[in-house]
């Protein structure tokens, strides 16, 4: 089991407090579809996806941007217990929507940057620590399922 | 993945306007680097302290941005360009490869946080290919 500080615990929970889901949202998948093109491969019926403007412009885009980071509310409400809470949605990412896992890695990083970019300074390094903690515990269980 | 002629503009024009903040952005991501990846505190054994933003740490962390504006400054040949700076990594310090990714992760953490209206999706992505690159060329002489 993941052990948590009372600084990484607070943390978190702080940095989902006060996150603007509908910016950082769709921020972090438009970031992830531009600076790792292939991940566009997911999106084939997203409709414009041809360039950079295009994709930062593309309203299922931005939709989708929001569903995702709504899904990591799951995480932020059971940190004790993240794997199980994802196991249905790993299965989901493996067996329905085939996505390479390393994906969700790559989509983590963009959202780390985005959330950078909005908290500014208060994005300490202790802050990126945890954060990138709590992130690197989905992307595991978001892959744990895959055979 | 190679970077083309309008990316390294975007590089060159990026770290030209960011030129001023060089040292905070060194400091910022090494400290970076040894908090969010302990791990890599194996390598400064030998100094004296890595608590972030301690002496060696920002004097390190100015070392490492002087060799990416070097970087910076050979886009047309990063391999040949970097041919010293690979045998001293590769020789030398034997640093290993895995923690120029990490390297690159808190570079642009530092990047988007201190330049959030500049560090676009567009120059995220030119300036991640060139970090890429970079690493590649300086993982060049290792094997």
């Amino acid at each position: 089991m993941v052990e948590w500080s009372d600084f990484e615990r607070s943390t978190i929970l702080d940095i989902f407090a006060n996150m603007d889901y509908d910016v950082v949202g769709p921020k972090a998948l438009a970031r992830c579809l531009v600076v790792y093109p292939w991940t566009q491969r997911y999106f084939g019926n997203f409709g414009n996806l041809y360039n950079a403007a295009a994709i930062m412009g593309n309203p299922m885009v931005a939709n989708h941007g929001k569903v995702v980071l709504h899904g990591l509310d799951r995480a932020v409400k059971n940190m004790d217990n993240i794997k199980a809470t994802y196991a249905e949605l790993s299965v989901l990412h493996s067996e329905k929507l085939h996505v390479d896992p390393d994906n969700f890695r790559l989509l983590a990083d963009c959202l780390s940057i985005v959330v950078a970019a909005q908290m500014g300074t208060a994005f300490t390094a202790d802050v990126q620590a945890a954060f990138q903690k709590f992130l690197a515990v989905v992307v595991s269980s978001l892959g744990r399922q895959y055979h | 993945m190679s970077l083309t002629e309008k990316e390294k503009t975007v590089v060159r024009d990026f770290f030209g306007k960011i030129v001023a903040r060089s040292d905070d952005i060194g400091t910022e991501s090494l400290t970076r680097l040894l908090v969010v990846y302990p791990q890599t505190k194996s390598y400064f054994d030998h100094w004296k302290e890595t608590t972030p933003y301690s002496a060696p740490v920002r004097k390190h962390g100015i070392n490492v941005m002087g060799g990416i504006y070097e970087a910076v400054g050979k886009l047309d040949d990063l391999k040949g360009g970097l041919l010293t700076l690979s045998e001293l990594h590769a020789f030398m310090l034997r640093v290993d490869p895995v923690n120029f990714k990490l390297f690159t992760n808190c570079i642009l953490v530092v990047l988007s946080m201190l330049f959030p209206e500049d560090f676009t999706p567009q120059v995220h992505l030119a300036v991640d290919k060139f970090m890429a690159l970079l690493a590649l060329a300086l993982a060049e002489k290792y094997r």
